[in-house]
């Protein structure tokens, strides 16, 4: 099978999705003609023209916004946010309409779309390309919010997200956008958006991780069982709205140890909620406090301060050892 | 313009280059053509001889400064850095008329209007370094952090001149930007609170025809983006963006406008980017070779070079000397912003608040650990 990297596994996925639905229509800055600043709809403009594949004025409120009714008249859009810090003036019709519509007109009005959003840091960019601010959008009731890690789950996640008749913020890994090849199969497939996948079967500890952190993770994790031989389980997250509590609090109670670990500023994050859950579900079957390896509760540094921020091997290698004390 | 029922008409034909532009049949403002002729003699002095080979200099400054620093991203030895290059009359133009203590709301495309301004260059390269002592403004100097955001920094600019309204101030603001800033939500916003409250803030478009790989065509169905300004009831000009006299014009019109009578204004400079968007991008993948050798000619450089060179006002040693003087400070400048040690480790915990807490003070200790523990 021929490997691909997640960018094309993402634009293999838009390809097929909008071959098999005429009425999916991407749009977003640059998406068209350029094929996106990470080339992700590259040749969509080309395939399906200019109205399905759609160059938008600069403007992150008329995208998102305009999806909404573009959604309730008949169309499944697919949004690209440039970068993640570029959200912001769009949130308002998130936060405030995109997941509302359904309960607001008791079901009949509803808006599927997925608005794809280059996410998290790595990758020494400029301000406001770095944050990791999944808890703000897993905290939105009424939509669903997913991450994947590799190309497989890049691809099948997003043909999922497709087919959903829900909205999804789909979260990509820029860091990690052309890190790794993998094989992916050829044809359409898809992926359930609300379950995690166990990465690797463990009896002693588990470790919880998604998008390019669960990367960094495992490099950690390598590194460590050298000296340390664990039989650990590791958890790809890939759902952060629903969480998939099957499949974390089985977890849990199997290896009484759970270290969580993201880039995300730390107070009200996602690591918090999961450890929650964890000690109102299975408090008793713990042997260690849950643990976060996060990112800090500051504004991410330019990028020579960078590599401080986001956790690295060190923090994550310290998290492992206080989980197993 | 009779059009603009609400402003005082009375005011407005003190300042004639706004007074005649008219949004229904917009033309360009110009003083100086692309050969470097003066076009409008009525304005051909707006400037003195010894003023424009001064404004020469530092366009050639400019440009060294810029080419600069796009050869030191592409060496690793700077991060992701948007070019200048074609725009040098703008960077100049915008702030050439402002008073010391005047405010200026950048975006991202303006490391030489900020260096012009005052902040030096060094602290320029430092901030596209990635190091956030580049950030250290000194305190005489009224100048907001690069925005990366596009759109954000415009409301921030009809605060600050609104401010200076309510104190019975005397500085203006001027908020730069390009087209593309002009469909956020936030353009709207901050242009219609300007005139609503009378705000002492000037916004200037740099017409770039670009938004990455989005042509200004494809941004606005407006012809101009200029005729915008009426619709909040409020003067605008679109005027020659390479043409430095004319921007200078243009601008002493529009601070007096905000400076004397509260009176905000837009302004429309045209001009044309010539590089890539970012040293990340690569234009050859949107628009033709054709389009950009058309501009090339347009270069406010050539133009106000043969404009000097025709009236005898310097020579080509004279030039030169300007050129290797110029090399000379940026050579040494990027060695200093080189030499500058990193922020330390824990700098992100500084200015986060005027005093931190407990929990945060938890993290910094963990962090000195992480970097200083050799497990
Ligand atoms: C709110 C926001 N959305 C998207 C971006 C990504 N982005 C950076 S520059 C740019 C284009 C800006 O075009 P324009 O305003 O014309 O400025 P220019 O690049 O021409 O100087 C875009 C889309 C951003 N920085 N901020
Ligand atoms: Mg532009």
């Amino acid at each position: 099978m021929r490997e691909l990297k997640i960018v094309d596994a993402l634009n293999e996925a838009l390809h097929q999705g909008m071959e098999q639905n005429d009425k999916i229509i991407v749009l977003g800055e640059d998406v068209g003609k350029e094929g996106g600043v990470f080339r992700v709809t590259t040749g969509l403009q080309k395939k399906f023209g200019v109205e399905r594949s759609v160059d938008t004025p600069l403007s992150e409120g008329g995208i998102i916004g305009s999806a909404i009714g573009l959604s309730i008249n008949g169309f499944f859009p697919v949004c690209e946010i440039q970068f993640d810090g570029f959200i912001w003036p769009g949130f308002d019709h998130i936060i405030n309409h995109v997941c509302r519509f359904r309960t607001r007109t008791r079901g009949r009005l509803t808006t599927p779309m997925v608005i794809r959003v280059p996410f998290g840091g790595g990758i020494h960019a400029l301000e406001h390309h770095s944050e990791s601010m999944e808890a703000v959008f897993s905290h939105i009731p009424g939509i669903n919010v997913v991450i994947p890690s590799d190309p497989f789950s890049a691809k099948g996640l997003l043909l999922g997200a497709l087919e959903s008749k829900d909205p999804t913020i789909f979260l990509e890994p820029k860091k990690i956008y052309r890190a790794i090849k993998q094989e992916v199969p050829e044809e359409y497939y898809t992926i359930p958006l609300n379950k995690a996948r166990i990465e690797r079967e463990g009896s002693q500890v588990t470790i919880i991780s998604y998008g390019a952190m669960l990367r960094e993770t495992k490099k950690a994790l390598a590194e460590f069982i050298k000296t340390n031989p664990i039989d650990f389980e590791l958890i790809d997250l890939v759902s952060l709205s629903p969480i998939d509590y099957d499949t974390v609090i089985a977890s849990a109670k199997k290896t009484g140890r759970i270290l969580i670990v993201n880039e995300e500023p730390r107070t009200a994050g996602l690591a918090a909620e999961i450890a929650a859950v964890i000690q109102e579900k299975c408090l008793f079957d713990l042997q260690a406090p849950v643990i976060r390896v996060t990112g800090f509760d500051t504004i991410m540094p330019l990028l020579k301060n960078e590599d401080y921020y986001i956790p690295g091997i060190k923090r994550i290698t310290k998290g492992l050892n206080q989980v197993l004390a | 313009m009779k059009i603009m029922t609400k402003l005082n008409q009375e005011i407005l034909q003190k300042f004639p280059i706004f007074d005649a532009w008219n949004p229904t049949e917009p033309t360009m403002f110009q003083v100086m053509d692309h050969n470097g002729e003066i076009v409008n003699s009525e304005y051909a002095n707006t400037i003195t001889d010894q003023e424009a080979v001064a404004v020469y200099e530092w366009m050639l400054k400019i440009r060294i400064a810029d080419e600069k620093c796009v050869n030191m991203q592409r060496q690793g030895r700077m991060g992701t850095y948007p070019s200048v290059l074609g725009q040098e009359a703008c960077q100049i133009g915008a702030v050439y008329n402002q008073q010391k203590s005047d405010w200026l709301v950048p975006t991202f495309r303006e490391s030489g209007m900020i260096w012009y301004k005052g902040i030096p260059l060094e602290k320029v390269m430092l901030y596209w370094i990635g190091n956030e002592k580049g950030s250290e403004y000194a305190e005489d100097i009224n100048v907001l952090p690069v925005a990366i955001t596009v759109g954000g920094h415009l409301p921030h600019a009809t605060g600050i001149g609104w401010a200076e309204r309510l104190k019975n101030g005397n500085n203006i603001t001027v908020c730069s930007f390009s087209d593309g800033a002009t469909s956020e939500g936030d353009f709207h916003s901050a242009l219609n609170f300007a005139a609503v409250f009378n705000a002492k803030t000037v916004f200037f478009c740099q017409n770039n025809h670009y938004a990455i790989s989005t042509h200004r065509d494809m941004q606005t169905k407006s012809k101009t983006i200029a005729e915008k300004a009426f619709a909040y009831g409020m003067p605008g000009v679109q005027v020659d963006g390479n043409d430095i006299f004319a921007l200078i014009a243009v601008m002493k019109e529009a601070n007096q406008l905000a400076r004397d009578h509260n009176i905000p204004t837009l302004v429309e400079a045209v001009t044309y980017r010539i590089g890539d968007h970012t040293t990340s991008d690569n234009s050859k993948l949107y628009r033709e070779d054709g389009e950009v050798e058309d501009w090339k000619p347009k270069d406010p450089l050539i133009r106000l070079r043969a404009y000097l060179f025709k009236k005898g006002l310097i020579t080509d040693t004279q030039e030169q000397e300007m050129k290797d003087k110029a090399k000379e400070y940026v050579e040494a400048t990027v060695k200093t912003a080189l030499e500058t040690k990193d922020p330390n480790i824990d700098d992100m915990f500084k200015y986060l608040l005027s005093e931190s807490y407990p929990a945060l003070e938890e993290q910094r200790l963990q962090l000195i650990e992480e970097f200083t523990n050799n497990q």
